[in-house]
């Protein structure tokens, strides 16, 4: 059957694979015929992700426990790691703190997981040569620091705007070795992220009034968008941040 | 941790409101000027001064001035 959306004979790693939009990705891939090298900090969920792929025969997936921030655990996992097709560079996390708090613990934390730690991976792999041509590397953005700012979100936009910038640069020198780079930019996705949070359920209720299409996004939602970045069908798009907000930035 | 002074740092977050209308029996949902950033500066101050972190949730249930400074006292 005609599909250019398939990832079948492609090798794919994604970060953050224990949390939402990771796994959901992971899973996926997995579906949509991958082999997969997931990796996260946290064990326990990677290990709960690793044990949802779809797997079959010849298709063995491979994990990685590793805090990507930590240099020793990044060179350990890229001199580890198979040849790949697909990078989806994807942990992250959030704080939210008005700027007169601002303190440099939190944001060195925040700047270290959601900015630097995908830039030196991609140098990496880049470098080792490990993504194979024709190849293609996606970031979890937001629409925060980018399409719009919240109060509070400082260290977050900060963090993304960072990686924003990144990807569009990736994106002009990777081009001469037909490597693509893409960012999906979620609003609002329906993840332990946002669980926990700093505002009410009547803030949320009223924030969920201001998408057009009246809810968060599922994590499924934004792996679809990922999987059709690293899919042939997207062969001729790079240095795209693909908006995918239930038109949360229209108005 | 006295209430007088929780009640300095809690009025520290308003910009207009005068320090002299804080008191325990203050219900701050219901000045002009209470909003999303004082919400959000008020949890940060708290965890900064307190070592606390409370939700959004507990806020929004808190009454009063001293409604916040009991439930920050049942944290620490
Ligand atoms: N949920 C949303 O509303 C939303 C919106 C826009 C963008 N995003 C972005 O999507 C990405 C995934 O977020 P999510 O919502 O699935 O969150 P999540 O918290 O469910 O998952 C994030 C994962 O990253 C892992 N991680 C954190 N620090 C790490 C480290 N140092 N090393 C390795 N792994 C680490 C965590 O263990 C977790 O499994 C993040 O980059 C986030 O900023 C999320």
């Amino acid at each position: 059957m005609y599909n250019p959306f398939s990832l079948e004979g492609k090798t794919i790693l994604v970060t953050g694979a224990g949390g939402g939009i990771g796994r959901a990705t992971a899973v996926a891939c997995s579906k949509m015929g991958a082999v997969l090298v997931i990796t996260d900090i946290n064990p326990e969920t990677l290990t709960e992700t690793l044990s949802l792929l779809e797997a079959d025969g010849d298709r063995k997936h491979l994990m990685f426990v590793a805090d990507l921030t930590k240099e020793e655990d990044l060179n350990e996992m890229v001199a580890a790691m198979p040849s790949l097709d697909g990078v989806v560079c994807n942990a992250g996390i959030s704080k939210v703190l008005p700027i007169q708090f601002l303190n440099a613990e939190d944001m060195n934390r925040i700047m270290a997981i959601n900015a630097f730690a995908p830039m030196y991976m991609t140098q990496r792999l880049y470098k080792k040569r490990c993504i194979n041509k024709g190849g293609s590397i996606v970031y979890t953005v937001s629409i925060s620091g980018v399409s719009m700012v919240s109060m509070g979100g400082v260290m977050y936009a900060v963090s993304k705007n960072a990686l924003d910038a990144f990807m569009r640069n990736a994106a002009l020198e990777f081009a001469g070795r037909n490597i693509r780079v893409n960012s999906v930019n979620p609003s609002r996705v329906k993840t332990p992220l946002i669980q926990n949070s700093v505002y009410s359920e009547e803030e949320v209720a009223k924030d969920l009034q201001t998408y057009p299409l009246k809810r968060y996004a599922e994590p499924e939602e934004i792996a679809n968008s990922i999987i059709f970045l690293l899919s042939d069908a997207a062969s001729y798009i790079t240095g795209h941040a693909l908006i995918v907000d239930g038109g949360k930035t229209l108005s | 941790m006295e209430i007088k002074e929780f009640i300095q740092n809690f009025a520290e977050q308003f910009e207009d409101t005068d320090a002299s209308v804080f008191t325990p029996d203050t219900v701050f949902h219901d000045l002009d000027e209470w909003g999303s950033l004082i919400g959000l500066s008020i949890i940060a101050m708290i965890d900064d001064e307190y070592g606390v972190t409370i939700k959004g949730d507990e806020l929004r249930t808190a009454k009063t001035v001293a409604d916040v400074f009991e439930l920050v006292k049942s944290k620490k």
